[in-house]
């Protein structure tokens, strides 16, 4: 693979070589286990067997009766590490009050092309995540636990010999199934996961009612992000303080971002909240812009992105947000909206075609950058995208089509310059060589849901 | 409590009847599917918006309590 061209994956799968590089970011901290990272070992990049795992972190913190984490994760301030970082203390409680039993799943699908983290950690540490969605079963009184994650045989195996180690160890108090989520983009969004497991399509439903109230089944349902999970799992294990010794008084603790630099370098890093952008990707006279937030974030240029830190408090008022943790570097010799173009495209045929304005509305509006990405664009094109982006915001039962607005609209905004230039016929980039990652082969057949 | 009109997008079809039963709250989009004005339903539209919700062919328009997205 040459650095840049960044399609990483074979067809069929998208991700049969789950990624082992990280790194850490943060200087160790004294005390144990103070330092980061916490999620992944000090060194190696193997995954991490239980032996190893309950010599490094004690035995599994059970607390004997349900409830008792909830108080303890509000301390800790821990939020959704799937990208809308809502506190996790909230969909616990408001699952541990449901009148029947809940479902509690584990949401390993991840879905967003430029994104590793999840299958980095279930491939390193899949001990970390399969405590927390016990502990998180043993606080809302479930006993039906699943774990979501997309079709690889790699990862599968390896996560049900881990669940098979446990067992022999007595160490499980529910079954742990592990599920196949389709390679779909929306596949993780909460209630398309609820869908699929309910033996449905892997398409987003319409809320009310939500997914903590009727989800799998029927049933109150908990989802949490895998990242989530082992975070949840050390705060059993060491108190909200410990937590709160990385990140920021707002958004403590640390994450797991995908970096994709402007040389072609891609890799899974643990980091604090609140660290500067700058000290994760290189945004030297070789960066245009960054994207943070993923396929549903927004283009942030160079210069702005080095003032700020992977914060939501920072992130939010410059129209981005942390989300799932993506960072990319875009290289100055490459042409952004054709980039933004080309994962529109992608973002378009990721639909679920379920709703009339995203159905509509998504082809046309990266139809209409696909203009503007050419030589002297039709100047209605944009004019056209603006008010078919304003018709699909808020429309949708998922969040798809808000996701794919905020990034086009970003683009439009940031890489203004480039606009100028195709209206002049010319581009920072004619060849068009591609950046960002997308899959191999988007899915198109109606199975691809199931 | 006050009603808002909400359409389930995964529903709806773009009949279009509930614009032509409620116009003073739903227009159409350039698809076809509706536009709902935001807020809760006035209640001099009460009866209006009541038959607009059982009439849609596919049962996608919904009165549901305010502010329950």
């Amino acid at each position: 693979m040459t650095p840049g061209t960044t399609v990483p994956q074979s067809a069929g799968s998208r991700w049969d070589q789950p990624r082992g590089g990280h790194r850490q970011h943060s200087p160790a901290q004294p005390g144990q286990p103070g330092g980061l990272p916490r999620l992944f070992p000090a060194s190696g990049a193997g995954p991490v067997d239980l032996r190893t795992h309950l010599s490094r972190f004690t035995a599994l913190p059970y607390l004997g009766q349900p409830g008792q984490l909830i108080p303890v994760l509000k301390a800790a301030g821990l939020t959704g590490r799937g990208g809308a970082a809502f506190p996790v203390y909230r969909k616990l409680a408001a699952v541990a009050e449901a009148a029947t039993r809940p479902v509690v799943i584990g949401n390993g699908a991840e879905g967003e092309p430029a994104s590793d983290k999840d299958k980095s950690l279930l491939w390193i540490s899949p001990h970390l995540v399969l405590d927390g969605l016990q502990l998180a079963a043993e606080t809302v009184s479930s006993a039906a636990v699943g774990l979501y994650v997309h079709r690889n045989d790699r990862l599968q195996d390896q996560l049900r010999a881990a669940v098979a180690e446990r067992a022999a160890a007595g160490l499980d108090q529910v079954p742990v199934e592990i599920i196949d989520a389709p390679p779909r983009f929306l596949a993780g969004e909460e209630s398309a996961l609820a869908s699929r497991i309910s033996g449905e399509p892997a398409m987003p439903r319409f809320k009310p009612p939500r997914v903590f109230e009727r989800g799998v089944a029927g049933r109150p349902t908990l989802v949490h992000n895998v990242e989530t999970l082992a975070h949840l799992a050390l705060i059993a294990r060491y108190g909200p303080d410990w937590f709160r010794g990385a990140g920021t008084a707002d958004e403590p603790g640390s994450m797991l971002c995908t970096l994709h630099q402007a040389d072609g370098r891609r890799d899974v890093v643990e980091t604090q909240l609140g660290t500067p952008l700058r000290a994760l990707v290189h945004l030297g006279p070789g960066t245009q812009a960054v994207l943070s937030g993923g396929y549903h974030g927004a283009w942030l240029p160079a210069a702005d992105a080095g003032q700020l830190t992977l914060s939501n408090a920072d992130l939010v008022p410059a129209g981005s947000f942390v989300g799932a943790g993506v960072l990319a570097a875009l290289p100055a010799d490459r042409c952004g909206i054709a980039e933004t173009a080309r994962v529109t495209r992608y973002l378009a045929l990721e639909s679920a075609g379920q709703c009339g304005p995203c159905f509509n509305g998504l082809p046309r509006i990266a139809a209409a950058l696909d203009e503007v990405a050419s030589p002297r664009p039709d100047p209605r094109a944009v004019t056209d995208m603006m008010r078919w982006a304003g018709l699909v915001e808020g429309r949708g039962a998922c969040h798809h089509p808000d996701g794919t607005v905020r990034f086009v609209r970003s683009a439009l905004q940031v890489f203004r310059e480039e606009i100028r230039l195709h209206t002049q016929g010319r581009c920072a980039d004619p060849a068009r060589r591609p950046f960002l990652p997308l899959p191999a082969q988007t899915a198109m057949d109606a199975a691809d849901w199931n | 409590m006050r009603k808002e009109l909400r359409v389930d997008p995964t529903a709806c079809s773009g009949h279009g009847l509930c614009a032509e039963l409620l116009p003073e709250l739903i227009t159409l989009d350039e698809w076809g599917y509706p536009i709902i004005a935001p807020g809760p339903v006035p209640r001099a539209l009460d009866k209006h918006v009541r038959r607009a919700v059982t009439d849609c062919p596919v049962l996608a328009l919904k009165l549901l309590p305010a502010a329950s997205r």
